[in-house]
C-alpha cells in the first residue's frame, strides 16, 4: 500500500508546507505519492518529481481545478483512494476544507493537525488551544490526517526521481461555483513559511501605527507580519495576518511579539518558534512567560530603535 | 426557508483546562461550560437571515446529555424558534456527530445548515465538511460574510493569505468564522421567554446511526511549557543577545 500526500500550490509554486508533509509521509516506509490538482501543471509537476522521498507524482488537470473547490478535491481523492493506506496533507485552510470531506466519504475518522506520528496508528495532537496533548489511536484501516508542518523538516527539493502519472478527473461538482479569490498583495514572505515574523497586538492603537511601526522592521528583516485576533478585530490588520488558535500557526526562526499580551489563543500559534522576542510595556504581560528575550519598553520608541540599529 | 444550527457544549473559553488524576482525560467535572463561541456566530448568522426576511424558522440542535439543555436555551434566548436535543452519553467524535446531524437533516429538511468552523475543545474543525459530504451538499467553511440572493448563497471564506468567495446552491452547509458577525447578547427577558420555547428530545439510538468511537483516547498530557528566557533592559542588549548568542544576523 502507498501513502498519498495532497500538494498545495498556487499553480506555479509549491507551498513549502507540502515539503514538510512529504517528510511526515515517510513514517510508513511505503511509497509516497503526491497528488497535484490544478490546471496547466507541467512545470510544477517537474519540480515535484525532483523532491527526494517522492515515488510518484499524480497529476490531475482540469480547467475547473484551477480554482479548486473542496468538493472537487474530495471527489478526486476518493476516486483514487483504494490504492492508499494513508492520505495526508499539511494542516492549512486548503486541507482543512477538503480532507474532512474525504474522510466522511470514506467513512474514516480523521486526525487533524497531528504533531507526532507513532507506531500502531497512534498520533499526538493538541486540544484546547494547545493546552493539552492527546495520544489517540485510530481504529480505521485507512488513515486520513493533516500534519503540523513545523514539526517535520522539509524534504529536499533536488535529487529525487519520481514517476509522473495522470489521474482521470471526476466531473465537476455543479452545486458550488467559485466567484473570486483575493490574495493579500504583499512583497513579504508568506506568514506560514517565513523565517522571521513580526507580530503586533492591540497596543499599536491604530491601523496607521500598525503599518508605520511594524513595516520598516519587517522589511529590514525580510519578515512576514502577523497580528493578534484583537488587532485584527480592531481593524489594524487584515484577517489573514492572524496568528493563533483560529488563525495561522507559525514556527519561524525568530518571532518578535510587539505589544502583544500573550493570550493562550495567540501563543498557540507561535510557541514553536525557535526564538521569541517580546516587547511590551506591561511587565506582567503573559507573553514574557513564553519569550526567550523580554524587553519592557514603549513599543513606539523601542521598535524604531531596533529598526534603526539593524543593518 | 428553514435553517438548522448545530451547537456544541464546551468548556468555557476562559477556563484553563487541566488533566485528571490518572491522565486518562481532561478534567471537566465542575468546570464552567458554555456554548462553543463559533456556534454563536452561526446562530447570529441565522438570525440575521431571518431578520432580512430570508428565513422562516431557525432550529437549534445539540448532541449530548441532558446538560446540553443550557446551550439550547441560550440559542433559543438569542432567537432560535425551537430546539432539538439528541441525547447520548457517548463521547461523540466529529464523524459520529456528522452522521447524527445527517439524520436530523433528513427529518427537518432545512435549506441551510450552519455550524461553527471548529469547537474550541477538540479543535478538530471537521464536522461541517463531513456533514456536507454525507449529504452531498455544497460547503463553505470559515465564512466571514454571507448573503442570500435569488436562492443562491454567496459566502466569503477566510483562507490562508486572503479570502475566497463562493456561490452555493441550496441546500448547503456553512461553517462560521468569528468575523462573520458579532453575536448579540442575551437579555434576561429573552432568557425567560426561551423557557417557554420547545426543546424536543430524541434518543440518539433511535436515529440508527453508527456512533462508535473510531479514535481511542490513550492518554492526555500537558505539553512541555515554553520556558521564559531572560529580560533585557535595552534595545542594545537585546540585539547583542540575538547576534552573539543566537547567531541571528541582524
Amino acid at each position: 500500500m502507498n501513502v498519498l500526500v495532497l500538494a498545495e500550490h498556487d499553480g506555479q509554486h509549491l507551498n513549502p508546507i507540502t515539503l514538510h508533509a512529504i517528510t511526515a509521509a515517510q513514517f510508513w516506509q511505503s511509497p509516497v505519492h503526491v497528488l497535484v490538482a490544478g490546471n496547466a501543471l507541467d512545470s510544477l509537476v517537474d519540480s515535484l518529481s525532483d523532491i527526494i522521498g517522492v515515488a510518484k507524482v499524480i497529476k490531475a488537470e482540469a480547467s475547473h481545478l484551477a480554482t479548486p473547490l473542496a468538493e472537487d478535491i474530495a471527489n478526486l481523492i476518493v476516486s483514487i483512494s483504494t490504492d492508499y493506506q494513508v492520505i495526508l496533507a499539511a494542516h492549512s485552510s486548503f486541507s482543512r476544507n477538503a480532507l474532512p470531506r474525504v474522510a466522511a466519504l470514506l467513512d474514516v475518522a480523521m486526525i487533524s493537525d497531528a504533531l507526532e506520528i507513532k507506531a500502531d496508528q497512534t498520533y499526538v495532537r493538541s486540544i484546547y488551544a494547545g493546552n493539552i496533548l492527546t495520544h489517540i489511536q485510530s481504529q480505521d484501516t485507512q488513515q486520513i490526517l493533516t500534519v503540523h508542518s513545523s514539526h517535520y523538516i522539509a524534504a529536499s527539493t533536488h535529487g529525487g526521481k519520481a514517476q509522473i502519472s495522470s489521474a482521470t478527473v471526476p466531473a465537476a461538482f455543479h452545486k458550488t461555483r467559485w466567484i473570486s479569490t483575493k490574495h493579500a498583495q504583499s512583497d513579504r514572505p508568506a506568514l506560514n513559511s517565513a523565517k522571521v515574523v513580526v507580530s503586533g497586538g492591540r497596543s499599536l492603537g491604530s491601523a496607521e501605527n500598525f503599518e508605520q511601526i511594524l513595516s520598516p522592521l519587517a522589511s529590514k528583516l525580510n519578515a512576514a507580519i502577523g497580528a493578534t485576533r484583537a488587532a485584527v478585530d480592531a481593524g489594524y490588520a487584515p484577517n489573514d495576518f492572524q496568528v493563533g488558535q483560529t488563525g495561522i500557526v507559525v514556527a519561524p526562526e525568530l518571532y518578535i511579539a510587539v505589544g502583544i499580551s500573550g493570550a493562550v489563543q495567540h501563543t498557540y500559534g507561535m510557541k514553536d518558534s525557535r526564538i521569541v522576542v517580546a516587547i511590551n510595556q506591561d511587565p506582567d504581560a503573559p507573553i514574557f512567560q513564553v519569550a526567550d528575550y523580554g524587553l519592557v519598553a514603549d513599543l513606539f520608541t523601542a521598535i524604531p530603535a531596533i529598526t534603526a540599529a539593524i543593518q | 426557508m428553514k435553517i438548522l444550527v448545530a451547537v456544541k457544549r464546551v468548556v468555557d473559553y476562559n477556563v484553563k483546562v487541566r488533566i485528571n488524576a490518572d491522565a486518562s482525560d481532561v478534567a471537566t467535572d465542575g468546570v464552567k461550560m458554555g456554548i462553543n463561541p463559533f456556534d454563536e456566530n452561526a446562530i447570529e448568522a441565522a438570525l440575521q437571515l431571518k431578520e432580512q426576511g430570508k428565513a422562516s424558522e431557525i432550529i437549534a440542535v445539540s448532541l449530548g446529555t441532558n446538560a446540553n439543555q443550557d446551550v439550547l436555551r441560550h440559542a433559543l434566548a438569542m432567537g432560535a424558534d425551537r430546539a432539538i436535543l439528541v441525547e447520548t452519553d457517548s463521547k461523540l467524535q466529529p464523524l459520529a456527530v456528522a452522521k447524527l446531524l445527517q439524520a436530523i437533516v433528513a427529518q427537518e429538511q432545512p435549506s441551510l445548515i450552519l455550524l461553527g468552523k471548529q469547537a474550541i475543545d477538540d479543535d478538530a474543525g471537521q464536522t461541517g465538511q463531513m456533514l456536507a459530504a454525507l449529504l452531498d451538499y455544497p460547503q463553505a467553511t470559515f465564512a466571514s460574510h454571507l448573503q442570500l440572493e435569488n436562492n443562491e448563497l454567496l459566502v466569503t471564506r477566510e483562507v490562508d493569505g486572503g479570502t475566497e468567495t463562493l456561490a452555493l446552491n441550496l441546500p448547503a452547509v456553512v461553517t462560521a468564522d468569528l468575523r462573520l458577525n458579532d453575536p448579540r447578547f442575551v437579555k434576561l427577558p429573552n432568557l425567560m421567554m426561551a423557557r417557554k420555547k420547545q426543546i424536543t428530545t430524541l434518543n440518539a439510538a433511535e436515529l440508527v446511526v453508527d456512533t462508535a468511537s473510531r479514535l481511542t483516547l490513550i492518554k492526555v498530557a500537558e505539553p512541555e511549557a515554553r520556558k521564559a528566557g531572560m529580560m533585557v533592559t535595552s534595545v542594545e542588549q537585546l540585539l547583542r543577545q540575538l547576534r552573539d548568542h543566537e547567531g541571528i544576523n541582524l
